[in-house]
């Protein structure tokens, strides 16, 4: 499982960093999501990703296989 | 169809009007009538507002006749410029993007210091004074106030104008012309604020978005936005957050013990206050169903995010107050594109004065009981007008 962002939906909320600072973080410029990793997601890891997936105030993320 | 009247207050401070709570179990997609006469849809189930926040065929756009209006008697008169609050898509995502870089996680954590030095010199001027104090006064406004001026780079010699004039505006007791001289004092500093900054810019955001194209209109309606939602929320949370832990002793220990517990205390606090209650409506611009009612357009819709926040469908035993419970999927900053632009500040600010005011002030407590305190009954963001708190002498 990985995690995609659509950074043209993403409104720079910031909820997915407060989440997971070691999968997200924020354009410096434009607030918008960065991903910090490309690998499939562990169990740990994915259980944030899937929270930060839930919280994301325009669903600019999403999971994919 | 029953028809409500609207809005209804809260009548208990920790918890959403009945007739909210009626809506949402009996009618969660309600008709009701606004004290203009206007009628209205109101939603009421997390995720029928979460769903309605996110689609674009609900316009944000104030000037839309359908668009609801809370007061009757008192149209908004239209300001020049663009209002983010105002905007949909495409405009609004490429005009907050122009802004939401001054408001990432990072920037908002490298502000930790300065706020905390804030806290801490405010917390030295509280103590130092006379038993009981109002918290409001000495914590609860100044704190987030001295904050968002540093943030948009307003001298450190104005803050005392921008002080007076933003109170003048958030007390009820203002009359009519006094508020809109405030509006329009306001308005006029920051109109020359960006002349100066244009002239000699400084490390702030006036200065940043002078320097990226910035119509004038638009940053002074940006500005006059942070200004007042800086000031009005995170106030009210601090005040209603430090009333909620005196009041309930183990969850204040816990927060005590282990500072990692705070920012879930602060999470659940927003939830559980919601205080923006009716600051998120929007207007159908199409025909859509929402809870399998057909909303049709040009008709208003108002999300009861308050009632949404405690939904047993989304929280499990929703009216209770739990530090441990982890839910973040609330409503209380809004949901979709126009989710609030400063909740990591705001979420920053709680933490560091409820960790410092506690640290500092073991023996705090109120100075009056619960049902005594001025509560914000008749406005739009729910708070207190005052808070007295006493303390026990604080050593060295």
């Amino acid at each position: 499982m990985r995690v995609v962002a659509d950074t043209s939906r993403c409104v720079g909320a910031g909820q997915c960093v407060l989440t997971d600072p070691t999968t997200f973080d924020q354009d410096e410029q434009d607030g918008t999501v960065v991903l910090l990793r490309d690998e499939p997601l562990d169990s740990e890891v994915s259980a944030r990703v899937r929270e930060a997936v839930d919280i994301c105030p325009s669903q600019a993320l999403s999971l994919v296989e | 169809m029953a028809t409500s009247a609207f809005p209804v207050t809260r009548t208990c401070p920790y918890a959403p009007p009945a007739e909210h709570v009626r809506l949402r179990e009996e009618e969660p997609v309600a008709r009701v009538t606004l004290p203009s006469g206007a009628s209205v849809w109101a939603v009421s189930r997390l995720e029928d507002v979460r769903t309605m926040l996110n689609d674009p065929r609900f316009s944000s756009d104030r000037q839309h006749p359908g668009f609801p209006q809370f007061f009757s008697g008192r149209p908004q008169a239209a300001m020049p410029g663009r209002m983010l609050l105002g905007m949909d898509p495409p405009e609004h995502g490429e005009a907050r993007r122009a802004v939401v870089g001054e408001f990432t996680v990072k920037r908002m954590n490298a502000l930790g210091p300065r706020i905390q030095q804030i806290v801490d010199q405010h917390l030295d001027a509280m103590l130092a004074g006379p038993r009981p104090a109002d918290l409001v006064q000495a914590l609860s406004l100044p704190v987030p106030s001295l904050v968002i001026c540093e943030l948009l780079g307003v001298p450190y010699a104005d803050h005392e104008f921008f002080q007076r004039n933003s109170g003048m505006l958030l007390r009820r007791t203002t009359p009519p012309e006094q508020r809109r001289e405030a509006v329009g004092a306001l308005r006029s500093y920051i109109r020359e604020l960006l002349v100066q900054k244009e002239r000699d810019p400084g490390d702030d955001l006036f200065s940043r978005q002078l320097a990226q194209s910035g119509d004038r209109d638009d940053l002074v309606n940006l500005g006059f936005l942070l200004l007042l939602a800086g000031h009005e929320t995170t106030a009210n949370m601090i005040s209603l957050g430090v009333m909620t832990l005196l009041e309930n002793p183990a969850q204040l220990a816990a927060l005590r013990a282990d500072p990692e517990v705070t920012p879930r205390a602060v999470e659940e606090l927003l939830r559980y206050f919601t205080i923006a209650e009716f600051a998120v409506s929007r207007v159908a611009i199409q025909d859509v169903e929402i809870g399998g009612v057909l909303i049709r357009a040009g008709e208003g819709v108002i999300a009861l995010g308050n009632t949404a926040n405690r939904d047993p469908a989304a929280f499990e035993d929703g009216d209770r107050l739990d530090f441990d419970r982890g839910a973040r999927h609330h409503v209380a900053f809004g949901f979709g594109p126009h989710q609030c632009l400063g909740q990591n500040l705001a979420r920053l600010e709680l933490q560091i004065v409820f960790d410092t005011l506690f640290r500092r002030v073991p023996g705090l407590r109120l100075a009056a009981s619960v049902d005594e305190l001025p509560f914000k009954d008749d406005a739009a963001i729910y708070g207190l007008y005052e808070l007295p708190v006493t303390w026990d002498t604080v050593e060295g």
